[in-house]
């Protein structure tokens, strides 16, 4: 029921304000801390409990509206992606805030008075507190209902859902209404962490967690549709309760096994509609023109790459290498992003596929390491074949979201196999061959591989195949239209955007010497995307010049604080305010005056 | 009462007005004609501001409306009426026009039902199940409850069946009588015929005629180079 709380109030804000909030989990994290100092210090007895959740959920719902007036609302007007640049950067900086105010360690929280004790349901202890938990489920439910059905706001927020600018024509104040959903759906994440506050431990991961198996739920359920959230949380709760006992071995790989079938079969959710408009995955993202960047610059910019690291500290080296690989993994997503215009939330699949396509090769067939980093990209563009397949037929954010499916599998897999794998323990000892061990010439190698991708995702973004892409981004029935099989081309391209995604992964992998699950997870599957956007998703150079930027703050940040994700928050909302089309982009605009 | 003066706008790559002028008189009905993408829906739009204005000034009882918000040219009293109707199609027909309702429009249930009797029979049926007439009724009853002093409509009559539209024009008529003007877009010159105190020709962005409708109807050259008639 927890989940049903989260994920209703995510699917109510995606459905309203069509901005997809990773920072829901933060906020139901928040509440959850805020909860257990808030019990402990409130005066009351036994009703400090109650008051705490209260207390802590209204305060998270404060700070959500807080955060819609005073963030959100000045994006509404920049493409989409960037009020999920937005969103991401808080999650940032509520995971660093929670960390500086509450500390690293694990928390346990009191019991909920008065529901101490344990229920026998069909010869099972079950907890009294969880069976209140589920009795709450239902009220919510039916006061949500009575919101949505019985009052004039409901009407409004419905009539916004399925058509904002209409709404806007009746007289009705968006930014208003914005506001609303975003309180209410605040204070739904906050209740809902605050009433975990007994159940289990809090962690500064716990955000993450939750925010994955919601967007599980949303998905499910369709893109906002509350009872449609209340079905699939049922559904997904039962799945991971039978999950956990028919395949142990395989319960993390199964919620995401039901949430691509779902997307296959209803590719807009059990209870959501298609979209009304029969946008692309990119909305609008790729509203300017794309900015030509100076051949004298790439020039220039080469013969310092191929000039300058002998003279290099050796960190320095790890660091530019680190940077090369991601600017091949970022321009990779930005054929898929920019040129293709379908938004993926799971390339981590790619880079993940790719180190360990390499790495296992090297582990369990000793294969030379050349041959193993040849085979990484390989790896990883069979993986985006059968991934691309199914992916290819959605569009828009459910495109998205079931890359993220796709990638959190992989993830489960490299996760839960531990035999093949090493699980949670990785595969260690991968290194580079010895005459290509030394920093510099194992630069060298990576530049070269990264130079030879990003010059051949260049010329494929100019070719007819990359204007093919675009027409079929712009406007996909009048490319078909004109003869263009646009899923063709789409697949194509998320293979292609695979190849190159994996060769990253083989690069970094040699790079670490080692390669964990968490090359799969969400957080890989992010950071491209906030490449790409804080370089411009206008243009190709857009992504390693985000690549760039984003590692050189991490590096330099990480170096004087450590809680660096905070000040990369902090950052990354300054330049979402500053530069809302991303840097080659806004520096475009005002070239162009 | 509402007034361009030389609006220049751009939609899309397509769509672009090259200084529009035009204007409507209190209680006027006027009609906006020319070919589909001539810029009527633009022209129209840019009016309450879903188009950005890039140059000229449209002024609505004397205030400028550049740069106001869509949800407040609503408010001051300018209705539009869009082309596509866009029905919401989940909420029922009352929660329709709950949207738009406003307490202190003037336009209550009762008033709207006395215009549109057909709708009080639909109240609670979905939008999206009523029928192409009702929902031109359900979209013009919407905007009505907001209280407009003009009234867009954009392409009122068109996929209406000739029935529909006969009964659809008693209702402009009778708006008409209330004292509400209106601005109209069509390429339905005899719909516009029975309805228009004046008429504009737009072509590519540009205003090409200005008159009455007998003016109009004597120009048959100006009919045959603008209009498909």
């Amino acid at each position: 029921m927890v989940l049903f709380l989260i994920a209703s109030g995510l699917s109510l804000i995606f459905g309203v304000t069509r901005v997809v909030n990773f920072a829901h989990g933060s906020f139901y994290m928040l509440a959850a801390y805020l909860a257990y100092t808030l019990a402990g210090a409130l005066p009351l007895g036994g009703a400090s409990f109650y008051v705490a959740v209260a207390l802590a959920a209204l305060a998270v719902g404060a700070v959500g509206t807080l955060v819609e007036i005073v963030l959100l609302r000045r994006v509404y007007r920049a493409p989409e992606l960037y009020q999920l640049l937005l969103t991401f950067a808080l999650v940032l900086v509520v995971s660093d805030v929670v960390k500086l105010v509450w500390g690293s360690e694990n928390k346990t929280g009191p019991s909920a008075p008065g529901l101490t004790g344990a229920v026998r349901v069909a010869g099972q202890l079950v907890p009294t507190y969880d069976l209140a938990l589920i009795a709450l489920g239902p009220c919510v439910a039916a006061a949500l209902w009575w919101l949505f059905y019985r009052t004039r706001w409901g009407v409004l927020i419905r009539a916004a859902t399925l058509d904002r600018e209409m709404v806007a024509l009746l007289g009705v104040d968006q930014a208003r209404l914005f506001t609303g959903v975003f309180a209410l759906g605040s204070l739904l994440a906050g209740l809902a962490g605050a009433l975990q506050l007994p159940r289990v431990a809090l962690t500064t991961v716990m955000d993450a967690a939750i925010i994955t198996e919601a967007f599980v739920v949303v998905v499910v359920g369709g893109m906002g549709s509350v009872p449609g959230a209340l079905l699939a949380a049922v559904v997904i709760g039962v799945i991971d309760a039978f999950g956990v006992l028919l395949l142990p071995r395989a319960s993390l790989v199964l919620t995401f096994v039901v949430m691509a079938a779902v997307l296959v079969v209803r590719p807009w959710g059990l209870m959501g509609r298609p979209e009304a408009q029969g946008r692309s995955a990119g909305g609008t993202i790729i509203a300017g023109r794309e900015v030509a960047v100076p051949r004298a610059l790439i020039v220039g910019l080469a013969a310092l790459l191929l000039a300058i690291p002998p003279l290099l500290p050796t960190f320095y080296v790890w660091v530019l290498v680190e940077i090369l690989a991601f600017a091949l993994f970022a321009a990779s997503l930005h054929l898929l992003m920019g040129t293709g215009g379908m938004v993926s939330f799971g390339h981590a699949a790619a880079f993940g596929m790719g180190a360990y396509g390499a790495a296992l090769l090297v582990r369990w067939a000793t294969a030379p390491m050349l041959l193993a980093l040849a085979a990484a990209p390989l790896a990883a563009a069979a993986t985006a074949v059968v991934i691309g397949f199914f992916c290819v037929r959605l569009s828009s954010i459910y495109f998205a979201m079931l890359t993220l499916a796709f990638a959190q599998i992989a993830y489960a897999i490299a996760h839960q196999w531990y035999d093949v794998t090493g699980g949670d323990n990785g595969l260690l000892g991968i290194w580079p061959a010895r005459w290509l061990a030394s920093p510099v010439r194992y630069y060298y190698l990576a530049l070269a591989a990264s130079g030879a991708g990003l010059a051949v995702l260049a010329v494929a973004g100019r070719a007819p195949f990359g204007l093919t892409l675009r027409a079929a981004r712009d406007h996909p029935r009048r490319a078909e239209a004109v003869g263009i099989d646009v899923r063709a081309h789409q697949w194509l391209a998320f293979v292609v955007a695979g190849f190159f995604g994996g060769l990253a992964g083989g690069i970094f992998v040699f790079l670490k010497g080692s390669v964990f699950p968490e090359s799969l997870a969400v957080a890989v599957s992010v950071e491209p995307l906030v490449m790409v956007l804080l370089g411009g998703v206008q243009s190709l150079a857009g992504a390693p010049v985000g690549a760039a930027l984003y590692k050189l703050l991490d590096t330099v940040v990480t170096r004087y604080t450590e809680y660096w994700q905070l000040v990369l928050g902090v950052i990354l909302v300054a330049i979402v305010l500053v530069f809302p089309r991303g840097i080659l982009g806004t520096l475009g605009a005002r070239g162009r005056g | 009462m509402l007034e361009l003066a030389d609006v220049h706008a751009v939609y899309g790559p397509s769509h672009v007005l090259h200084g529009v002028s035009l204007r409507v008189g209190d209680g006027e009905v006027v009609s906006l004609l020319g070919r589909n993408g001539a810029g009527k829906s633009t022209t129209l739009k840019a009016i309450v501001g879903v188009v950005e204005v890039t140059a000229g000034d449209i002024r609505f009882e004397g205030r400028s409306l550049r740069g106001v918000p869509t949800h407040r040219v609503a408010r001051l009293g300018i209705g539009l009426v869009p082309e596509d109707r866009r029905i919401f199609a989940d909420l029922t027909v009352l929660d329709n026009l709950a949207v738009g309702a406003r307490p202190d429009s003037g336009w209550t249930l009762p008033r709207v039902f006395d215009l549109f009797p057909k709708l009080a029979e639909l109240a609670r049926r979905r939008g999206g199940s009523l029928s192409g007439g009702e929902q031109q009724m359900l979209t013009i009853a919407r905007t009505l409850m907001t209280g407009p002093r003009v009234l867009l409509l954009d392409e009122p009559s068109e996929g209406l069946a000739p029935v529909v539209v006969q009964a659809f024009a008693g209702n402009v008529a009778a708006l008409k009588r209330q004292g509400v003007a209106i601005l109209m877009a069509e390429q339905n010159l005899k719909f516009a015929r029975r309805l228009a105190d004046r008429a504009y020709v737009i072509e590519k962005g540009e205003i090409r005629f200005e008159g009455t409708m007998a003016a109009l109807d004597a120009d048959v050259s100006l009919r045959r180079a603008y209009l498909s008639v």
